[in-house]
Formats: C-alpha cells, sequence, structure tokens
C-alpha cells in the first residue's frame, strides 16, 4: 500500500464540500480558523458559511440556534479553545440540548495532543478526550489517519447527534487502507494482532504504536495494536472479545493518564468485566509542559518516546511489572 | 385599531398584567426557591408578548415552524410566563400547584421541557447568541418568524452576550428583537455599583443596533414598541431597552438592592396581593 500524507482536516472539509454542494442543508462555521480546502467552502457557499471571529464561545451558541432549525453544522476551530473556552456552552446547548431535541452539530478541532507542539502548553490539547467523554449526548471521534477523518463525514450527516471530532494537525500517512460503515460503527479495529502484550491507542499515537510493534518485530517480539477512534459510543463488548486473549495491555495517548481519559475508558471496561488483564497506562504525568521542541522531544520529555515504550514492554515479558 | 378599541385593548392587558403578577406571587408562595423579584420586573413584558398577540404562536402545537421564536435568556426571572403558558393552553393549569415539587417539569428555571420554552436556560450569556443563530436559519430559509430575546441586565457582564451582539449587528440580523429587562439590579447590589453598564444605548448603536428606550411596565408603550420592531425591516438588530423595576409591585423588593434573594412570606404575599391594583 502506498502511504499517502495527508491533513485529517483537508481531507474532512473537501469531503463536506462535495456533499454542501448537493445539501443545501449544510452550514459551516468557524472561529477565524482555516485549511486550504476550506478555502473552496469559503468561495462557494458565502450564506452558508460564516467566520464567527475568535469568539468560539459565539460559535457553539449560533451553531445550536442553526441546529436547532434543523440545520446540520459543523463548527471549526482549534482544539483546545473549541473544547475549553467553550466547555459550558457544549455543556449547556449541545449535551442539555440533545436530551430533549435532535440537533446536529459537529465540532471539529484541529489540534489534538501535541499536533502544535512548539506553540506550547495553550496549544496542546491534552484534556479534551476525558471532559468530551464525560458529557452526556455527545458522541467523541478521534481518528488516526486521514482514511478515518474522509469515512466520517457520512456519519456526521447519517447521526444527527452533537459530536466532538478530534484531528491531528499535523500530515500523517494513512493507516488504514479502507474502513467501511460497520468498521466505523465498530469503533476500533485491531491493526496487528500480536502474542502477551497489546498497545491499544488513539489519534497520533496509534503512529507510534505502529512503529513500536514493528521495531519489536525485527527481535521477533509480538505485540498487538488496536487503533480506537469512536470513543464513545464504545462498544465495549466487542472490544473484550478482541482484548481478551492478551494478558497486557498498554493505554498509549497524548492526555493526561488517570484522568478519565482513553486509559480510563479501558481500565472501566476491565473492571467491568471483572478480566484480569493488567492495564499499563502511557501518557501524561499532573503536569503541562513548557520547554519547547519537536512532538517526539516533547514525547521523550514526559516517557511517551518509542524507546520507553519498548522498555516497558520488555520489562511487562520479562514479568518484572 | 380605533383610539376607544385602543383603550380597551391597553385596558384589557394591564388587568391580564394584574392577574399574572398575582398568580407569579402565589406560584412563589408554594416554591419560595423561585426568583420573585427578577419575575416580577417582566410581567408586562411577557403579558404584551403573548395577550398582545405581538408573538405569532400556536400552544397546540409548540413546534409549529409558523411560530415566532421567543428565547428567554433570564430564565431565573420566567416564573410570571407559567400562569401565561398555563392560560394559554401550553399545559394544564393544574400543573401551576406543582411548581419546584418533585416530577413536575415546572422548575424554578424552565427549560424546553416546559412546553413553550424553546432553549435550554438557567445558565446566563447563551440565549443572545442561540437566538442569532435561529435568526440566520430563519433568514436563510427565507422565512418571516421573527426571532425575540428576553435578556436580563446582569447577562450583559457575560462577555459571550457582547460576542453575540457584535455578531448580530454585522449579520444584520433584522428578524431579531431583543427586549432588555432593565431593571438595574444584580444578585448582590445595584449594577452601577457592581460595573456602571452605561450608556447602554451608545454601546448598543455603536456595535450597529437599532435601539429604542421605554417604561417597561407600560403595556401601551411595549405594544406599540415591539409592533413597530417586529415590522420595520432596517437591516439592524433591534433592542428595546425596557426600564423596569426589579421586584415591581412589592414596595420593600423594590427598594432593596439584594431584592434577587429575597423570598416572600405567605401572609406577607396575602398583603401584597390585596393591594395591587
Amino acid at each position: 500500500m502506498k502511504l499517502e500524507k495527508k491533513t485529517m482536516r483537508d481531507v474532512f472539509i473537501e469531503r463536506i464540500y462535495e456533499r454542501m454542494k448537493k445539501d443545501e442543508n449544510i452550514f459551516f462555521l468557524c472561529a477565524d480558523f482555516g485549511s486550504p480546502k476550506l478555502d473552496l467552502i469559503r468561495e462557494e457557499f458565502k450564506d452558508r458559511f460564516i467566520n464567527v471571529g475568535i469568539a468560539e464561545q459565539n460559535l457553539i451558541n449560533i451553531a445550536t440556534g442553526l441546529a436547532l432549525e434543523g440545520y446540520t453544522v459543523y463548527a471549526y476551530a482549534i482544539a483546545p479553545f473549541l473544547t475549553m473556552r467553550a466547555y459550558e456552552q457544549i455543556r449547556v446547548n449541545l449535551s442539555l440540548h440533545a436530551q430533549l431535541k435532535e440537533i446536529n452539530i459537529n465540532l471539529i478541532g484541529v489540534g489534538a495532543g501535541l499536533s502544535y507542539d512548539v506553540s506550547g502548553p495553550t496549544h496542546h490539547c491534552i484534556e479534551d478526550i476525558s471532559i468530551m467523554r464525560t458529557l452526556p449526548n455527545i458522541e467523541v471521534f478521534s481518528p488516526s489517519d486521514w482514511v478515518l477523518a474522509q469515512k466520517f463525514v457520512d456519519y456526521s450527516i447519517k447521526v444527527k447527534k452533537p459530536k466532538y471530532i478530534r484531528f491531528d494537525g499535523k500530515p500523517l500517512v494513512q493507516i488504514h487502507e479502507r474502513i467501511d460503515d460497520l468498521e466505523l460503527e465498530r469503533g476500533f479495529k485491531e491493526i496487528r494482532n500480536g502474542k502477551n502484550v497489546c498497545l491499544v491507542s488513539t489519534g497520533y499515537m496509534t503512529h507510534k504504536a505502529l512503529k513500536v510493534a514493528e521495531m519489536l518485530a525485527e527481535e521477533n517480539i509480538t505485540v498487538g495494536v488496536i487503533d480506537i477512534f469512536l470513543i464513545k459510543p464504545f462498544k465495549e463488548d466487542i472490544f473484550f472479545e478482541s482484548i481478551k486473549q492478551y494478558r497486557n495491555l498498554i493505554t498509549l495517548e497524548e492526555g493526561f493518564i488517570n484522568k478519565g481519559g482513553l486509559d480510563s475508558l479501558i481500565s472501566g471496561i476491565l473492571e467491568n468485566k471483572k478480566s484480569k488483564i493488567i492495564l499499563k497506562r502511557m501518557g501524561f504525568g499532573d503536569s503541562y509542559t513548557f520547554e519547547i521542541g519537536s512532538r517526539d522531544y516533547l514525547h521523550k520529555l514526559n516517557n511517551l518516546d518509542e524507546d520507553t515504550i519498548i522498555e516497558n514492554i520488555k520489562q511487562i515479558l520479562k514479568g518484572d511489572i | 385599531m380605533l383610539v376607544e378599541d385602543s383603550k380597551k385593548f391597553s385596558e384589557f392587558l394591564r388587568k391580564k398584567a394584574l392577574c399574572v403578577r398575582k398568580e407569579t406571587l402565589n406560584i412563589h408562595r408554594m416554591a419560595s426557591e423561585t426568583r420573585i423579584a427578577s419575575s416580577l420586573s417582566c410581567v408586562e413584558i411577557f403579558v404584551t408578548m403573548y395577550y398582545g398577540k405581538i408573538l405569532n404562536f400556536d400552544s397546540s402545537n409548540i413546534s409549529w415552524v409558523g411560530r415566532d421564536r421567543f428565547i428567554i435568556s433570564k430564565g431565573h426571572g420566567a416564573i410570571s410566563l407559567y400562569p401565561i403558558l398555563a392560560d394559554l393552553g401550553y399545559f394544564d393549569k393544574s400543573e401551576l400547584s406543582r411548581v419546584c415539587k418533585e416530577g413536575s417539569f415546572l422548575g424554578g428555571i424552565p427549560d424546553s421541557i416546559v412546553p413553550g420554552f424553546e432553549t435550554i436556560n438557567g445558565s446566563l450569556g447563551h440565549g443572545l447568541g442561540v437566538a442569532c443563530g435561529i435568526s440566520l436559519a430563519l433568514r436563510n430559509k427565507n422565512r418571516d418568524e421573527k426571532v425575540f430575546v428576553l435578556l436580563g441586565d446582569g447577562e450583559l457582564y457575560e462577555g459571550s452576550v457582547w460576542e453575540a451582539i457584535m455578531f448580530a449587528g454585522e449579520h444584520k440580523l433584522d428578524n431579531l428583537v431583543v427586549v432588555l429587562d432593565y431593571n438595574k439590579v444584580c444578585m448582590l447590589d445595584y449594577c452601577k455599583n457592581i460595573l456602571d453598564m452605561e450608556p447602554l444605548e451608545e454601546k448598543f448603536k455603536a456595535f450597529k443596533w437599532d435601539v429604542k428606550i421605554v417604561d417597561g411596565h407600560d403595556v401601551e408603550q411595549l405594544y406599540k414598541f415591539l409592533l413597530t420592531m417586529k415590522e420595520e425591516k432596517n437591516n439592524k438588530p433591534k433592542l428595546l431597552i425596557a426600564n423596569t423595576v426589579k421586584g415591581k409591585g412589592v414596595p420593600r423588593l423594590e427598594t432593596d438592592s439584594l431584592s434577587h434573594v429575597i423570598s416572600l412570606a405567605s401572609n406577607e404575599i396575602d398583603e401584597i396581593i390585596a393591594g395591587l391594583q
């Protein structure tokens, strides 16, 4: 398979653009945040594209009003500001509203995890999974590649609920050759089957998990890799069937650990199933990173680099942990 | 409308307002958690909107596409709308005796679970932005329905309201009419002692709004202004600053800067109702 590098946002927006040509019921709002493909929408749909300015709270509220009148709405902004500046607007107008009325609002946050590495901690988005999955009535989508992002467009129109879609900010190679409807709704995919240890990851960290698995394969160590992309709703039973063969799981996320993120999702399932599988959580500890550097450098500072992951796996295999 | 008819109509609205004020006090008697002072300042506004038929509505079909949208952004002060909605058939009048009681859908702050309410209320500063979205949607669909908002003055301290004010002016949302219940009292003090909002008229005008000022307890004037602003097409969102008195009709509330948090005792309510005219 030829591995093409693309940004999730451009692939997603290009597909939205195609849908907007046929479907007059789609509005696209942004908080003064662009992308090359967004220029197509800006040019062609002047009545259904609105830049609300750097005003994420108003972005959510305007989106709500449009959705209450039946429009399918996309609200596009930088992920940490979209989710955290406007969190209460999301809680009141999306989460609460959606329990009483049908509203289709799709929050598209760009810059998941450490995408904006050198921009510092205001732009690092390492809380969004935990804070968004705690809200009732909102789905959370965390793709690892542009194939998933592209596939999610049709789903986002079909499923008339509020959704939070977290995109990486960097162009990334594709992981999935193709994803069909059933796979998308299943919410996760086992990319590599392994023995004893399985890496469970989301977003960018799935790229890292695959790299680690390949490095270990050269040493004849096979670890499983499961990419989780639909974090909420989550198909717990099907997921458990996929992991029950393993003795150890390692969750990998560009997010705080022990605070309701991916690790908490998985540990909750293991607890519900009374499973004896041992879980190792890898992500960020209870602090921000001010030091400037590339994503790899920041991962190293936070013990989330390939070497540390491999070391953890080897220790598990030795029975040291 | 003929002068004589107009007088009768105003008298009809005044009587309705008196009746709603009494019923609101009776609800408060049974549900002391309700914000009585906030709910009394907007009685005439609600009465004019509904009984004055400023709003197009159909209580038997609350999702009727042809209804004007009325967003009650100051949700905590909307208990006085309950008796109106019950009277107009949005829900049974017997529900009024269950406000804030177990299992009731009528709480201290109404949400869209209450027939007749469009949005989630209670957290201040959301209503205007949501109304802007509705307004845009209706304009985009070439619909003639209008979007009304009841805004509290204390809400103007929320930054999100000013994001929406800027947006509405820039996008020329002239199907949007905001009524500001300008009672000038917040929870802990008079607004002027917290952060003075004046000059409000000039502020809104600077944001490209059309602004009018009215006595918010004069139903005749409210009717005149609301009807004009509803029909006027001038490419501007409209603000009607309704000068009101917090706790209107209850002398000790009218003069207390802490009226927001005052609850009235049952025997006091008897006296107040007996004295209302």
